[in-house]
């Protein structure tokens, strides 16, 4: 079903486009989401300690490969949206490809990670670091996958030539999804 | 009755449709992307919701004051229905109630209409929001009815109470509840970055940011608000989440977890949240003040600045729903000095409500005797949050029927009376027909009374030291005394009185849609854009070529140069 697009669509009158505008009001959001959830481990880590010996069970090494993963896919990401500035929507769509396939490769990393401390039985249920430790590294995991989805429905259409500004958009959340990890790498794995 | 109503439009607006005719009934009224029918689809849910949660309204009040007897439609009261009757009115009340109607509703709406733009930018993300907002509503109806029965842990749903099945025996029920308020604040996330980018960026040609109408500002300050504030809690609901399914610590002190954590998280929005639904009906009202006064609305710059100097302050107030909790006493003194702080920005725009009254030539019609009353009855409620907010008096005050009484106050204003007001006033534009005016005022006094009839009892006994949660007050000998019942069995009968008088309201509308007297296109002589069009809007809402252009502020009634004692907005010269 097409939809013609409203003219309330194609105003602007702050001078910045309105999807950019939108992406960026939507990250306000995701800030606060992930800024409770880390607030609130702040918290409790200084109030406890002891949970230093808990975060010393993880995989710091496996945690930096991630990062240099989601680092290169961001790159690939600004490098589409150059692509797509220039009407190149082939290229664009190469590159958004090598995001997906760097998202999917830092998803293998995490499960390959997760099953190894889950077999040493440290579970979601082990103690409070390690709740914190699966649910602040699940939510952002869900937003790789939801990333790497979409990324995916752009790229096609970008392959076509179509909607090329949304590469821009889907980089701005996919340069927010790897700060996110910036913060949980550091706050996760190093700080023992 | 949602579709009976949807089908009446229909009708209505076929007429100036015949190039959109191909569409057929299902995706033009149920997955419709046009602002105007979302924004009816969100009013019509929120006031089956209501019609709702005024029913538990009634059950419990009817425990309460004749404790142990079969209540009428619905039969005895154990005391675990009793739990998840208030449980599910606070949340209906305020989550699916308040939150549709006064912003998802009237934001859809008005904000295209008044700021002259065809739609909102994103229609279908418009669209995904009211039906996760609708999925959310059939969650929550269906966790009443699950093994155990629904949620009974309060609308605050403070753990271990919420997180452990063995305290609150309703293993599915809590989790449902949960979720269908996690599904809420999504639904109203995705409409506030509608509403915020809208506005931001839609205006009409030549609407500057002071020529826009309050009630839009008021309704975007109050998604952004609830856009920052809610984000923790969302958090935190995954966490509560994980502690009742998969049985993590996170509120478990014995397992290294903390119970004090969720209220910080959940007044971190809750208290802000007052401000996400006050906004907009202090944008209602002064709209209409300002329109039924013939005068301008006193101060805009002023109004503005100071609902923004309120958002900021409501971050920095959650505590003092804390005071008893155990929470460092310098740091409840600091509570309390941002809670007082807080009230002066408020009063500022009581008082530019009345300003803008003084001197003007006022006409008493049904929209402007809700907004006067608001004025009236939030006052009350204002006032007495000043006792509550003093770390103090909050010591004795805290958790009994006195609370609740200031909270109905505010809450009653802003979300009844602020939407009746709202109601009312827009009713020519939303249906094309006026409202009868006498059947408007019986309506409007036959809840006003009964309402003060209602609370004024429950400040009293909270005085006296009756505390919130107690099921059957006749097993506390020192609170089931005969002076106490009689106030009790005051407030309910008064209740009784109001839910009655909501029948004439519903015959109004009814009727008025039916047969009621065109409205034209402008009943009340009011400078706004969406008056400019024809009653009800077309889709699309102007001619395409024919957008209109801004020249003026919304409110310049009554200028001297002038032979007309209004000045529409999109009038050249």
């Amino acid at each position: 079903m097409a939809h013609a697009r409203p003219i309330a669509t194609t105003r602007s009158a702050t001078g910045i486009p309105t999807p950019r505008l939108a992406i960026w009001w939507i990250l306000a959001s995701e800030v606060v989401i992930f800024g409770g959830l880390l607030g609130a481990y702040l918290m409790h880590r200084i109030g406890h300690p002891e949970w230093a010996e808990a975060a010393s069970h993880t995989q710091t090494w496996i945690g930096a490969v991630n990062t240099f993963v989601l680092l290169t896919s961001s790159f690939t990401a600004v490098l589409a949206h150059q692509a797509a500035e220039k009407g190149k929507g082939k290229e664009a769509a190469k590159l958004l490809a090598f995001t997906i396939l760097g998202a999917l490769t830092f998803l293998m990393i995490k499960s390959y990670e997760w099953t190894i401390e889950i077999m040493a039985g440290y579970t979601i249920t082990a103690n409070t670091f390690w709740s914190f430790y699966y649910t602040a590294a699940g939510l952002h995991a869900l937003h790789v996958i939801a990333g790497a989805i979409i990324m995916g429905f752009i790229a096609v259409d970008a392959y076509r030539g179509r909607e090329l500004h949304r590469v821009e958009i889907i980089g701005i959340y996919w340069h927010f999804v790897d700060v996110v990890w910036i913060f949980l790498f550091p706050l996760l794995y190093i700080a023992k | 009755m949602a579709d009976t109503l949807v089908e009446v439009q229909k009708q209505e607006i076929h007429g100036q449709d015949h190039e959109h005719h191909d569409q057929g009934f299902v995706s033009k009224y149920i997955f419709s992307t046009d602002h105007k029918i979302i924004g009816m689809q969100y009013m019509f849910t929120g006031m089956l919701m209501a019609v709702i949660g005024g029913y538990m309204a009634y059950v419990f009040r009817m425990q309460l004051a004749f404790p142990g007897i079969s209540v009428p439609g619905f039969g005895q009261v154990s005391p675990g229905e009793y739990n998840s009757l208030i449980t599910n009115h606070g949340s209906i009340m305020i989550f699916w109630v308040a939150m549709p109607v006064l912003i998802a509703a009237f934001g859809n709406f008005l904000i295209p209409l008044m700021i002259g733009a065809d739609d909102m930018v994103f229609p279908r993300i418009n669209r995904l929001s009211f039906q996760v907002f609708f999925i959310s509503s059939v969650v929550l109806l269906i966790s009443l009815f699950v093994e155990g029965g629904g949620f009974g842990g309060a609308w605050t749903s403070y753990p271990p109470l919420s997180a452990n099945a063995d305290y609150n025996q309703t293993q599915l029920g809590a989790s449902l509840w949960l979720i269908a308020v996690a599904l809420e604040f999504v639904a109203f996330l995705l409409g506030g970055i509608n509403f915020i980018t809208t506005l931001m960026n839609s205006r009409a040609p030549g609407m500057k940011a002071y020529d826009i109408p309050m009630v839009c500002w008021m309704i975007v300050i109050a998604s952004i608000l609830f856009m920052l504030s809610v984000g923790p809690l969302l958090a935190g609901a995954v966490m509560l989440l994980f502690d009742q399914t998969l049985n993590t610590g996170f509120y478990d002190p014995a397992r290294g977890g903390d119970p004090i954590l969720w209220q910080h998280l959940f007044w971190f929005f809750g208290h802000p949240e007052v401000y996400v639904v006050l906004l907009p009906a202090i944008g209602i009202t002064v709209e209409v003040m300002a329109t039924f006064s013939r005068k301008k609305l006193f101060g805009y710059k002023l109004v503005l600045y100071t609902a923004v100097a309120t958002g900021v302050l409501s971050f920095f107030v959650w505590a003092h729903h804390q005071f008893i909790a155990g929470i460092d006493p310098r740091m409840a003194n600091v509570f309390t000095v941002t809670t007082l702080l807080i009230s002066v920005p408020i009063a500022e725009m009581l008082f530019v409500m009345i300003a803008t009254l003084y001197g003007g030539s006022i006409t008493l019609t049904t929209p402007m005797l809700w907004a006067l009353s608001f004025l009236a009855e939030f006052l009350i409620g204002g006032v007495t949050g000043i006792f509550l907010g003093a770390s103090g008096a909050d010591i004795y005050f805290h958790d009994t029927y006195f609370v609740l009484a200031h909270f109905h106050y505010t809450f009653f204003p802003i979300a009844i009376i602020g939407t009746f007001c709202a109601f009312t006033y827009w009713f020519p534009k939303m249906f094309g027909k006026m409202m009868n005016e006498t059947l408007g005022k019986i309506h409007f006094w036959g809840t006003i009374i009964p309402f003060n009839f209602i609370f004024i009892p429950l400040f009293v006994l909270g005085m006296g030291g009756q505390h919130r949660r107690i099921y059957n007050f006749e097993h506390f000998p020192e609170i089931a005394g005969p002076e106490y019942f009689q106030l009790r069995e005051i407030a309910t009968i008064a209740l009784l009185i109001m839910l009655a008088f909501q029948a004439v309201f519903f015959f109004n509308v009814v009727m008025s849609w039916w047969k009621g007297e065109d409205a034209g296109k402008n009943p009340w002589k009011a400078n706004t854009l969406e008056w400019t069009t024809d009653s009800p809007a077309p889709h699309g809402n102007w001619p395409v070529e024919d957008l209109p252009t801004v020249y003026r502020g919304p409110y310049e009634y009554g200028h001297p140069d002038r032979e007309e004692d209004y000045w529409p907005q999109n009038l050249p010269g």
